[in-house]
C-alpha cells in the first residue's frame, strides 16, 4: 500500500500537503480509492467557501457508492482541481496526483495533529482485523 | 484471480475482479463470466408438476409446452406482493426446474413446500446445492461456449432466447441478465472451477456482482429486493408483461392484484444533471401529481451518465422532466422508457 511520507492523513482517509506557497491540498489516499473503486463523479467545494475540520466538503461516487469527504482543517478553499469534472477516473490512476481541492489553513498548526504516514500505517492495519 | 469480495446473503460474492467498468464493457463488446452458482435450482418432479406451477406463479405455465422451453414469473403471496422472481425451464411433463434468488432461496423453498401440501401433495420438490451455475454473457459468449465445450453447438446454436438445452453434464441455457446474448450453464459443482478455468483460458473475463449489476440497470431488468419484494405489486413493478391475467387460470395473488388500484409504474430516469442516481432517493414530478422513489440507480458505463429505474406515479410519462433529490440539491431527469441498452446498442 502506497502512503508517501511527505503527506499529513486524516482517520477518514483524506491526505493533506502543505505547498510553499502556505496552502494545503486535499485528497483521498490510495487506501480510499481502492475501496471505493472506479470513480464516476466528484464534487468540489466552490473556491472561497470557509471550512470548518470535520465539514462535509466534497463528494467521491464510484460505481459503487457515494463517499463523503471531510474537511482536515479548518480554512478557505482557494482552488479545486478542475480535471476530476470530467475525468473522475484520475482518482484511481493515482489517487496522490489526483487532488480535490486547496485550503488556505486557518492555523497553519492543525497540520501537525494530523497522523503522519506511520500513524495512518497502523490505521489501515488496525482496521483489517 | 485477486477479487475484491462481498457477502451477498450469506455468501462471499465476489464484487469486481480489478475493474468493474472494465468487466462492464467487456461484457458488452466481448465475453464476461459470472459465477452466479449461489442461486438456487429446484427440481420440482411428479405427475403432478404442471398443476402445481399453475397455481404457484402468476406467469402461464401452460406456455411451456416444449421440452428445454423456460419462463420468467413472479411466485406471489395471496395479498399480491413478489415473494420472488424466478425462471422456470419444462424438462418433462414430470419434470421441471426452477431457479430462484439466493436471498429468497430459504423462503421459497418453505413456502413451495407448504403450497404443495395443500396443492399437490406427493410432489418432490428438491433444491439441488450439489449444482453450479456459470453465466457467460455477451456478443461472443455463445463462441466461446462452444470453443471450450467441444460438441456443445451442435446441440445449442439453434435455441433461441429462453431455450435450454442438455449437453453432456452441462444444462446450457440461452438466457442472461445483461441485455447481452450468451448462455447461462447448470453444471455439477465439482466440475465449476475447471470450466471456469477453461473459459478464462479462452479469453472470458471473469465479472463480478458490479458489473452484473450495472448491465442489469442498463437492460432494465429487475432486482429482487429494490425493484420489487413482498409488500410491491408486480403490475407496479414494471412486470405487469409476466402476469397472466388474461386467461382463467386462478394463482395464488390473482384476486388481490384485480382488486387493487394500480397508482405506480416503473419507469427509467436519464439524470441530465452531474451527479449519480442511488436507491430510495426521492423523485418529485411536476405533471404526475406526486413523488416517487427510484428503486435502482447508478452509473451506466455504457452511457457514460447515470440512469436509474423509479417507481413513479401512473400520470408521468416518456419525456417528462422530474426532479430527483440528491443530498442537499435536486437534480434534473428524465423520464424514458427502459431498457437502456440491449446487445450494445444505446435505446434511450
Amino acid at each position: 500500500m502506497s502512503i508517501p511520507n511527505d503527506l499529513k492523513y486524516t482517520k477518514s482517509h483524506e491526505w493533506v500537503r502543505l505547498e510553499d506557497d502556505g496552502t494545503a491540498t486535499i485528497g483521498i489516499t490510495q487506501h480510499a480509492q481502492e475501496l471505493l473503486g472506479d470513480m464516476v463523479f466528484v464534487e468540489t467545494p466552490a473556491v472561497g467557501r470557509q471550512l470548518k475540520q470535520g465539514d462535509e466538503c466534497a463528494v467521491v461516487e464510484s460505481v459503487k457508492a457515494a463517499a463523503d469527504v471531510y474537511a482536515p482543517i479548518t480554512g478557505e478553499v482557494t482552488a479545486a482541481n478542475p480535471e476530476l469534472a470530467s475525468a473522475p477516473e484520475k482518482i484511481n490512476q493515482d489517487a496522490y496526483a489526483a487532488w480535490l481541492f486547496r485550503l488556505k489553513p486557518a492555523n497553519t498548526s492543525d497540520l501537525e495533529k494530523l497522523l503522519d504516514s506511520g500513524g495512518y500505517q497502523k490505521l489501515l492495519e488496525s482496521e483489517d482485523h | 484471480m485477486n477479487a475484491k469480495m462481498v457477502d451477498f446473503g450469506g455468501w462471499d460474492m465476489p464484487l469486481h475482479y480489478g475493474s468493474q467498468l472494465d468487466e462492464h464493457h467487456k461484457v458488452r463488446s466481448d465475453a464476461g463470466m459470472f459465477d452466479v452458482s449461489h442461486m438456487l435450482a429446484v427440481d420440482i418432479e411428479g405427475e403432478r408438476a404442471r398443476a402445481f406451477l399453475r397455481q404457484l406463479v402468476a406467469n402461464n405455465i401452460d406456455k411451456l409446452t416444449q421440452p428445454g422451453k423456460a419462463l420468467y414469473s413472479c411466485m406471489l403471496n395471496p395479498d399480491g406482493g413478489v415473494i420472488d422472481d424466478l425462471i422456470i425451464y419444462f424438462l418433462t411433463e414430470s419434470h421441471f426446474r426452477m431457479v430462484v434468488n439466493a436471498g429468497t432461496a430459504d423462503k421459497d423453498m418453505t413456502w413451495m413446500l407448504s403450497q404443495c401440501d395443500r396443492i399437490a401433495p406427493g410432489l418432490e420438490i428438491t433444491p439441488r446445492r450439489d449444482l453450479a451455475m456459470i453465466a457467460v454473457q455477451g456478443p461472443n459468449a455463445r463462441a466461446k461456449v462452444w470453443q471450450v465445450l467441444p460438441g456443445s453447438q451442435t446441440d445449442t446454436e439453434n435455441l433461441k432466447l429462453f431455450q435450454a438445452a442438455f449437453f453432456d453434464k452441462y444444462f446450457i441455457a440461452r438466457t442472461g441478465y445483461t441485455g447481452e446474448d450468451g448462455f447461462e450453464i447448470t453444471l455439477p459443482a465439482t466440475d465449476a472451477a475447471n470450466f471456469w478455468n477453461k473459459l478464462h483460458a479462452a479469453g472470458v473475463a471473469p465479472a463480478g456482482l458490479g458489473a452484473r449489476d450495472t448491465l442489469r440497470l442498463e437492460a432494465g431488468m429487475n432486482l429482487y429486493g429494490q425493484d420489487m419484494d413482498e409488500t410491491i405489486n408486480p403490475l407496479e413493478a414494471g412486470l405487469g408483461w409476466t402476469v397472466d391475467l388474461k386467461s382463467d387460470r386462478d394463482f395464488i395473488g390473482k384476486q388481490a392484484l384485480l382488486d387493487k388500484r394500480v397508482t405506480q409504474q416503473l419507469t427509467g430516469l436519464v439524470l441530465l444533471d452531474r451527479g449519480v442516481l442511488r436507491s430510495h432517493q426521492k423523485v418529485v414530478t411536476k405533471n404526475g401529481g406526486g413523488e416517487g422513489e427510484i428503486t435502482s440507480g447508478g452509473f451506466s458505463p455504457t452511457l457514460n451518465q447515470s440512469i436509474a429505474l423509479a417507481r413513479l406515479p401512473l400520470g408521468v410519462s416518456p419525456g417528462d422532466e422530474v426532479q430527483v433529490v440528491v443530498r442537499d440539491k435536486e437534480l434534473k431527469a428524465k423520464v424514458v422508457k427502459y431498457p437502456f441498452v440491449r446487445n450494445g446498442k444505446i435505446l434511450v
